[in-house]
């Protein structure tokens, strides 16, 4: 596979066509706003947390393939999980996109679809597109927990 | 289609795959600036303006005799009312600083484009806060030139500064500068114009502009990065206080006040940029050698070639107006591919675009797009790099055109 191949899966491209969990959530409990001031994408994160763990979790993006698919893909993840299982799937999506985890045979499982950003690393322009919507959740979900 | 300059950029000959299209950003420079920078390094390096040895006096003469170069090129008889800066943002930070916040009041009005790069928006953006005055943005028509008629109406008694781009970086428009200015004329407003993206591309005559400022960069005009200018009027430049203080600038300083040193000295702070002015005089002669008038028909031609091959690929759109109104710029989006996804894709083919706001997002709002594709040209641009442009253009359509999705 070519590099280019590789960063524009079709599972990337599907998920930017047809992102999942796209739009506002009625009931969020947080949200977030992330921006790239390079390239001006942005993403909206909304969440509905209650205790410990994310109930719903919806986007809103302008922005790439990378970006779109990226946040697609983690609403997926993430939903459900709690903060700390989320902050483990951030580390590991994060180090995946980075080059610094490189996933072998037995990671396909745990990981899912998220594989499909190994190819990220050899764009190293391209990770910030990939792990901004990640730091938007992040940010949704630091000010859940700050509010009562 | 005049003849490409490509033998004359050695970054160009070392990697005869690469399709440099992003001219706009900053230009390829060719062996006769490399050579004259390392040349007065070489031969006659000192502080100017200081040593009372015959090195620096050489220094002082290499750095006086550009400044005289480049004030020939862009048509300034008075080669003092030449400020040397490092580049358009900080000469057209120098006249926000310098004159706007010295005269702008509250009440006043300064009137902008929604063509502005940054750097011709945010300083005045600034000034118009820190003085309790009001930014007003003048429209553009559908094919984004400034729309005259909305800015006969938009300026009044209380316009103190029009400021415009002669260029737009972002869509190549190239706007009428005396019409403008005549407009801003009218109500007495002080008239600057961003004139980065116009110096490279075709014949500027600033003593015939009926304009107050005229800033440009260096880089973008074969020059190297870290000098640019600012041209002013004399009767200006000498009311307004320096806005650095430091080296060279000065005249006498006493514990408790200093004069200021005369025209061009007082805005330049500091050693002077001297081996990148000889670059910056070294790129004017190259020009000239082409002819700015071959320059801009060179490029235009190029636009011409790309916009009607472009009107082929589906799903293409391109801003701007009719290629006679525009310098070598083609600024377009493909139908549901992003400029960015557009930039990688085409980067592997050695097709080096530009994608994004192109420090222009007021531009972008009005265009109703979070970013644009931007192909841009200059002397070493060829036949063959728009057919790579376009191949590759392609190629990025049917990746993401491929049809498997997974559910």
């Amino acid at each position: 596979m070519s590099d280019l191949q590789e960063l524009y899966q079709s599972i990337i491209l599907d998920h930017n066509r047809r992102p999942k969990n796209y739009g506002s959530l009625d009931h969020a409990t947080s949200s977030a706003e992330g921006r790239n001031p390079l390239c001006g994408d942005e993403v909206r994160v909304e969440l509905s947390v209650t205790g410990d763990a994310i109930d719903d979790v919806r986007f809103t993006a302008s922005g790439c393939a990378v970006s779109r698919a990226s946040a697609s893909i983690m609403t997926q993840a993430v939903k459900g999980k709690s903060r700390e299982e989320v902050e483990q799937i951030f580390v590991r999506f994060h180090d995946l996109v980075t080059g610094k985890f490189v996933p072998g045979e037995g990671d396909a499982r745990t990981l899912g679809e998220m594989a499909a950003f190994s190819g990220v690393s050899r764009f190293p322009i391209r990770v910030k597109c990939a792990s901004m919507p990640w730091h938007t959740l992040l940010s949704a979900l630091r000010s859940a927990e700050a509010a009562p | 289609m005049t003849v490409s300059r490509r033998a004359d950029f050695p970054l160009l000959v070392a990697n005869p795959e690469l399709h440099y299209l992003d001219s706009a950003a900053t230009s390829q420079k060719p062996k006769a600036v490399l050579d004259a920078m390392r040349a007065y390094y070489e031969h006659d390096n000192a502080n100017p303006h200081r040593g009372a040895y015959d090195l620096s006096v050489r220094a002082t003469q290499r750095y006086h005799d550009a400044r005289t170069r480049v004030a020939r090129f862009i048509g300034l008889a008075d080669a003092d009312c030449l400020i040397f800066t490092r580049g358009t943002t900080e000469a057209l930070n120098l006249v926000a600083t310098a004159w706007g916040h010295a005269n702008v009041q509250a009440g006043d009005e300064i009137v902008v484009t929604g063509l502005e790069h940054h750097a011709n928006f945010v300083p005045w953006q600034q000034v118009a806060r820190a003085r309790g005055a009001a930014l007003r943005v003048c429209p553009l028509t559908e094919d984004q030139r400034v729309d005259l008629d909305a800015l006969r109406g938009l300026v009044g008694s209380r316009t103190r500064v029009v400021a415009f781009s002669h260029v737009s970086n972002a869509v190549g428009t190239v706007n009428p500068v005396n019409d403008i200015a005549q407009i801003a004329r009218s109500v007495g407003a002080l008239v600057v114009v961003d004139g980065a993206q116009a110096v490279p591309h075709m014949r500027v005559g600033f003593d015939a502009l009926d304009v107050d400022f005229y800033a440009f960069s260096g880089h973008k005009m074969c020059g190297p990065m870290g000098i640019g200018g600012l041209a002013g009027r004399r009767a200006i430049l000498e009311t307004m206080s320096p806005y650095q203080f430091g080296g060279d600038m000065i005249e006498f300083v006493r514990d408790d006040y200093s004069t200021w040193n005369v025209l061009p000295h007082k805005f330049e702070a500091g050693t002077p940029n001297v081996a990148d002015a000889v670059g910056l005089a070294a790129a004017c002669d190259y020009l000239d050698g082409i002819g700015m008038d071959a320059v801009l028909s060179h490029e235009r031609a190029l636009v011409r070639l790309l916009s009607s091959r472009l009107a082929e690929v589906e799903g293409v759109h391109v801003f701007g107006p009719q290629p006679e109104q525009r310098s070598g710029v083609v600024s377009f989006t493909v139908a549901d591919i992003h400029p960015h996804d557009l930039a990688t894709i085409l980067d592997k083919d050695g097709v080096c675009i530009r994608a994004g706001h192109h420090c222009a997002q007021p531009l972008m709002r009005r265009l109703g797009v979070p970013a644009t594709a931007r192909a841009s040209f200059y002397v070493y641009s060829e036949e063959r790099d728009v057919d790579a442009l376009v191949r590759a253009i392609e190629r990025a359509r049917a990746i993401f055109a491929s049809p498997q999705l997974v559910e």
